[in-house]
């Protein structure tokens, strides 16, 4: 009878304590996640012009999805962000797979090379852009004096001009940032496939592609997706970047859907087609988010 | 063995040890050529924030400055008086935001560390209906487009007085960084076996006291993951820095932003703004490369 006590009490004891772990971080993503979360919902359908603050903020139904949604910028922006996110990943994990699979062998100083891969994806967001923006400079770039110096340009080259210019170029700093860090994700996953299976693969007479595409492809493909999506999602989410290097420009060629999102918000400051393009984007990653479940579920398996 | 059957092994060894050779010269030159993409823009970043102006606007640029100078380090931190007056004003916002990012960050990963290293130890020990669906809600809600939450999050800060004011940006970091902080711990936890608890707890400690006395003292690896990845993040963020601080809470991120357009012909000074900005980072990053790797890799392909 005491014992029984003794144990309910105790069991008590850790019902309480459990809670008492979770509540801190529960209230915390309460505020700041779950709260905004609905709140931005409900603002989504709301008629609210923070330049015209003496009138009520009405409930519209779907007005601002019909505004947004038959935007011609939204949908430049749309197509913009399509290109940036397919240019960026893909380039991307063909270099990060490259890279990795040249770091995949014992040699003097990889220790060292894999330390300073750490180096882009450490740097602030916001200094990779105006890096870039420096280097990209028309007259005292970089890029431009070493085209000009080996004899590949005659004549400095405007990179940020165009609209097409600016989104390559923005394209290639997003993946000067990023290659590093899922090369190393790769890396470790390449790390894990015992050495045997290439021996026994050689021996079967296999050649290097053909033990690359039936042994290493295989047993990283959960990795390489979880990279892919993953990096599918940060894409999506660029911001930093544009708000630095192009500020969108020139002529919106390179106004991703996030920093379209800020301009219908802070700069138009109508928060309820803000809301609502928010929603929008957070469809789409949510999608992305179901994917990316369902990859880490099959390697689990 | 014959002496042809000799010779044929040693001639293909040679010709194995030549394309051998070849190799490691294409392997070296390959990984050469990897340090200068990886390094090499930043090094320009570095080396801009130490040319003069004049070594700049060349045609094309001195790679290595002549005259090397570091005036626009002191100018940036004792102040435009002592180096150059040739500094535009408003450089001395640049310590304040440096000063800011400090205080943001440090308290950002005092709170996201300690309320994350909790539930996340709640979660990998208890079991309890439901538990993958909150892991997967957590898990997701490291995703979300932080555009999502900032209009609401902008109308709550007004409303209770924390907009422009840095515990407000501490409060939208530490919630947006606690869903990765707890699954990257989580994932941590469940590698310590249960016995250790389980013993202590036969000594007569509580599931208090056997978190506090064996299980810290164990996790030192994944709390260093952790607390680098929060000062890492919170240091480097900006949209909501952007929107959320004003004149006196500007972080460092915003001020190097606010720098490339006030400062647009001063390329030296936006470089300089630049290389500062990335010393925190960079210095976790390389001290701490060994648990920064093993938990983020541990924390977005395991699960």
């Amino acid at each position: 009878m005491k014992r029984s006590t003794k144990i309910s009490k105790r069991k008590r004891d850790d019902t309480l304590f459990t809670i008492f772990l979770i509540l801190p971080a529960s209230l915390i993503m309460a505020v700041v996640t779950i709260y905004p979360l609905v709140r931005s919902l409900i603002i989504s359908f709301l008629h609210w012009d923070l330049r015209k603050p003496q009138l009520v903020h009405s409930f519209i139904g779907f007005d601002n999805y019909r505004y947004v949604l038959t935007d011609p910028t939204f949908w430049r922006s749309v197509k913009v962000t399509g290109l940036f996110v397919l240019g960026s990943v893909s380039i991307n994990i063909v270099f990060s797979l490259i890279i990795a699979l040249l770091l995949n062998r014992e040699f003097v100083g990889r220790n060292f090379v894999r330390m300073l891969a750490l180096l882009p994806w450490a740097i602030p967001g916001v200094v990779n852009g105006i890096m870039w923006k420096w280097i990209l400079n028309p007259s005292y770039g970089a890029l431009n004096g070493f085209l000009y110096s080996i004899g590949i340009i005659d004549n400095y080259v405007v990179w940020l001009g165009t609209p097409t210019g600016a989104l390559v170029m923005a394209i290639l700093a997003d993946v000067w940032k990023e290659t590093p860090f899922i090369m190393l994700l790769l890396l470790a996953a390449l790390q894990t496939i015992p050495e045997d299976l290439y021996e026994a693969a050689k021996v079967d007479g296999a050649n290097a592609f053909e033990s690359f595409w039936n042994i290493t492809i295989p047993l990283i493909k959960p990795t390489l997706f979880v990279a892919i999506t993953l990096r599918t999602i940060w894409a999506l989410k660029s911001f930093d970047l544009i708000f630095t290097l192009t500020s969108g420009g020139p002529s919106g060629g390179t106004t991703v859907i996030g920093y379209y999102t800020y301009l219908k918000t802070f700069v138009s400051l109508n928060l309820g087609r803000g809301s609502a393009v928010a929603y929008l984007m957070t469809a789409v990653v949510a999608i992305l988010v179901i994917v990316y479940q369902r990859a880490l579920n099959r390697e689990v398996q | 063995m014959t002496l042809i059957s000799l010779i044929k092994t040693s001639l293909k060894h040679r010709s194995y040890k030549i394309s051998g050779v070849i190799k490691n010269t294409l392997f070296i030159l390959a990984i050469i050529a990897l340090l200068c993409i990886m390094v090499g823009p930043f090094l320009w970043m570095v080396i801009s924030s130490v040319s003069p102006l004049v070594e700049l606007s060349a045609t094309p640029p001195h790679w290595i400055p002549e005259k090397p100078t570091l005036f626009r380090y002191q100018a940036l931190f004792v102040g435009a008086a002592q180096g150059s007056t040739s500094l535009p004003a408003g450089i001395e916002k640049f310590l304040r935001g440096l000063k800011n990012s400090l205080i943001v960050s440090s308290l950002t990963t005092l709170i996201c560390v300690s309320a994350g290293t909790l539930a996340s130890y709640a979660l990998a020990r208890t079991n309890f209906v439901g538990k993958n669906k909150i892991m997967l809600v957590i898990l997701s809600s490291q995703m979300l487009p932080v555009v999502v939450l900032i209009i609401p999050m902008y109308l709550l800060l007004q409303k209770i007085d924390l907009m422009d004011n840095l515990l407000g940006l501490v409060l939208m970091y530490s919630g947006f960084m606690l869903p990765t902080v707890i699954w990257i711990m989580h994932g941590f936890f469940q590698t310590i076996p249960n016995e250790l608890e389980e013993a202590a707890m036969m000594d007569g400690c509580n599931l208090l006291q056997a978190f506090l006395k064996v299980i810290i003292p164990v996790s030192g690896p994944g709390l260093v993951a952790v607390s680098a990845f929060s000062f890492l993040s919170a240091w480097n963020e900006f949209f909501m820095a952007l929107i959320f601080t004003g004149t006196d809470t500007k972080t460092i991120t915003v001020t190097v932003a606010e720098f490339s357009s006030q400062f647009g012909v001063d390329y030296g000074l936006m470089a300089t703004g630049g290389v500062i900005g990335s010393i925190p980072p960079l210095l976790l990053a390389f001290l701490l490369q060994k648990y920064i790797v093993a938990g983020l890799t541990a924390g977005s392909v395991k699960g």
